[in-house]
Formats: C-alpha cells, sequence, structure tokens
C-alpha cells in the first residue's frame, strides 16, 4: 500500500479481508464488481488470484448493479465492491434489482465518517444508508473489525435468500481516518 | 426494410437480427428497443427492460460471463448507450466472445418528444468502441449490410459491436409484460430449467 494514499487500507495483521474472501467462496459468488476502495485493496487482491472469480472493474459504481443483473439472470452470484462515494452513483440503477427481484449484496467501506479529514467525502459519507434505504435496500453496519464477517456473511445470505438489495457499511471507524499528516 | 426517410426500418431491422436466433439470450434497452423485440415476438429468452437507463450492455457483459456458451445480444437506443457509455471500456477489458451490442441510433430521444441525442452531432459511437479496444465493430446503414450484421451476432468472436442507423419515426407500442420478477425468472428458467427457482 502506499504510503501517501489518500484512503487507508486494513492493516496488515487485520483478519476481516481474509475473512470476506472465505464467505465470498463459501457463497459461490463468482462475479466481484468493484471500483476500488484503499479498505478492500487486500480483498480485492485476494479475488484477482483466485481463478474461479471474474473480477470486473467498473468505469461507475452503477455498472456492478447492472453486471450483478445479467450474472444472476445466467445463474452466477456476484457482490459489488465500492466505497460509500460510490453509492451516490448507484441510485437509480437500483431500480433494476428492486424491479426484477435481484439478488444484491453491497459491500460498502466508508469514508465521510468516523473522524473524516477531507470535507468532499462527508457529504456523501453522511447519505449513503440514507439513500440506500430510500432505494429499498437493507442496511446493516459494521464498526468493529469482529463485526465485519458476522453483519456480511448476513447481508450476503439476505440478498439471495430474500431476492432484494443488501448492503453492509463497513465503518470508517474499524479502517481508520487519514489525516495527510496532520494528527 | 427502408422507410421513406431512406434509413433502415427500426422494426424490420430487429427481425432481421432475430431471425434464427437459436437459444441467442437478448436484452433490450428501454423504450423503443424494447417494443422492438416484443413486436417481434415475446418469449423467455428476451429481457425487455422498463428502467436502469445506462444498464442494457452491462447486464448483457454480467450476463455473457455467467453463461458463456450462450450468445448474448444486447439491442438498445443511441441515448441509452450514451448514458452508460464507460460500459464499452469495462467490456473491452473482459473480452466475452459470446457477447454483441446493437445500437439502434435514430439520432434522437425518441420517448420524451423526440430531442435531438449527441449522435446527431457527429458523435461516433464505433469509433468510441474502437477507442475502448472493442476490435469488431460495422457500422451499417444500408439494407445489404444487414446480413453481415446478422452474421457477426452470431459468429461468436466478440465482443463485438455496431451501430445501425435508423429511421427516426416511432411505431405503434407493442408492450411486454411490466412485471419485472416474471421478466428475469422466466429467462433464468429458460437458462437453467426449473432448478432456476430453487437456486441458493
Amino acid at each position: 500500500m502506499d504510503q501517501h494514499a489518500i484512503d487507508k487500507a486494513p492493516d496488515a495483521a487485520a483478519e476481516w479481508p481474509d475473512q470476506i474472501y472465505s464467505l465470498l467462496k463459501t457463497h459461490n459468488i463468482t462475479q466481484v464488481a468493484l471500483v476500488p476502495d484503499a479498505g478492500h485493496s487486500r480483498l480485492i487482491r485476494r479475488c484477482l488470484a483466485d481463478n474461479e472469480m471474474k473480477v470486473v472493474t467498473l468505469t461507475t459504481e452503477e455498472e456492478g448493479i447492472a453486471l450483478l443483473q445479467g450474472a444472476w439472470l445466467g445463474g452466477a452470484k456476484g457482490v459489488l465492491l465500492m466505497q460509500s462515494s460510490g453509492v451516490g452513483n448507484c441510485i437509480n440503477m437500483l431500480s433494476l434489482s428492486i424491479m426484477h427481484r435481484c439478488p444484491l449484496p453491497m459491500l460498502v467501506t466508508m469514508r465521510g465518517d468516523f473522524g473524516e479529514f477531507n470535507p468532499a467525502q462527508v457529504p456523501m459519507g453522511n447519505a449513503t444508508q440514507t439513500v440506500l434505504e430510500a432505494m429499498g435496500t437493507l442496511v446493516h453496519r459494521a464498526d468493529t473489525p469482529e463485526d465485519i464477517a458476522p453483519t456480511v456473511n448476513a447481508t450476503i445470505r439476505l440478498a439471495f435468500n430474500t431476492f432484494r438489495p443488501t448492503a453492509t457499511l463497513i465503518g470508517q471507524r474499524v479502517l481508520g481516518a487519514k489525516t495527510f499528516g496532520k494528527d | 426494410m427502408l422507410a421513406a426517410s431512406g434509413k433502415l426500418d427500426r422494426r424490420e431491422l430487429t427481425r432481421a437480427l432475430l431471425a434464427d436466433r437459436g437459444e441467442m439470450l437478448v436484452i433490450a434497452g428501454l423504450g423503443a428497443p424494447a417494443w422492438d423485440i416484443t413486436a417481434i415476438g415475446d418469449c423467455a429468452e428476451n429481457l425487455p427492460l422498463w428502467g436502469g437507463m445506462g444498464g442494457a450492455a452491462m447486464i448483457g457483459l454480467g450476463l455473457a460471463l455467467a453463461q458463456p456458451k450462450r450468445k448474448v445480444l444486447v439491442i438498445t437506443g443511441d441515448g441509452e448507450m450514451l448514458m452508460g457509455i464507460g460500459a464499452l471500456a469495462t467490456i473491452a477489458v473482459q473480452k466475452p466472445a459470446n457477447l454483441s451490442i446493437v445500437v439502434q441510433d435514430n439520432e434522437h430521444y425518441g420517448e420524451t418528444g423526440m430531442q435531438e441525442t449527441a449522435t446527431g452531432h457527429g458523435v461516433d459511437l464505433v469509433m468510441m468502441a474502437k477507442g475502448a479496444g472493442i476490435r469488431h465493430t460495422m457500422f451499417v446503414t444500408k439494407p445489404d449490410e444487414v446480413s453481415a450484421l446478422h452474421k457477426a451476432i452470431h459468429a461468436g468472436n466478440g465482443p463485438f459491436f455496431a451501430v445501425a442507423k435508423i429511421d427516426a419515426t416511432s411505431k405503434p407500442l407493442v408492450l411486454p409484460p411490466r412485471e419485472g420478477a416474471l421478466l428475469q425468472a422466466r429467462m433464468r428458467e429458460a437458462v437453467m430449467g426449473p432448478a432456476a427457482h430453487h437456486q441458493l
């Protein structure tokens, strides 16, 4: 991880990125749609190294909603990884999942959340849960490392068992806020 | 196949492209392309979209990756394609051999009062697809080019991208079912059989 990167990646000792990867395998997730976030960087590397997974890097997050609609039409299960700012790009496209009753688990790393430094991240970060819920998504937060795997597991199960968009928001408190050397 | 304007008739073009389609799965962008595929014949292998503007090509990608042995065709309009134009880059990188995208380009937003789109002002979607890295492309304006287009979408050496310039006249509405859960479930059953409804 570039130490000058603006986002924070999980600590090398953190177990939760590998736990999420294991859950994706357990649930037979074969399409991983993403716009990168530092918080997901280790998970993304694990997925890229897995020949059974199609990792699709998107130009904008709403492409992922449509991609996973197509995946489900063809019997493949997918997950969408993104940063909270990307949730704003998804709003209208979530109509697809609701209209067709398409399972759509989203794993969102939060910015503009706990101790944010960058003012531009705050408007969307503050609105993330509200807009997802306004579009019919069932949202659960995980704000401690131990909470992440069970919450992600529930989010994936809820999506594929009940046919709807669901999301886990991984709080910035878990990742820590970048301070640009101002701490 | 030509309209009075001298341009291709959209519904005759659609009929020609879907002839002898076999097991091809078809996604149609919202608006006129959805009415077009329905007018030719509604079936489980069709997913006519009612919304999600800008998402048609990406739905095609997800389906093509999930079912690499099935041909997948996305038929959509110029306005819909422009809204999700980044998908061309995403698709070019994934290189699905079984995916074709045909843009029926009437240079207008047909459902909202025929306002002009960018393609009527020189924006070239084929050049954009080529720029993204999609190597197999066609630009079709004449009836005698349609059989080659039909051959290309069935060839399976995609990703393939084409623009067909069509007459802008609206056609009679032929509406598909409006229940999205039905549209999704019937295509899943067509692909996987009744087991589709018990997938965990």
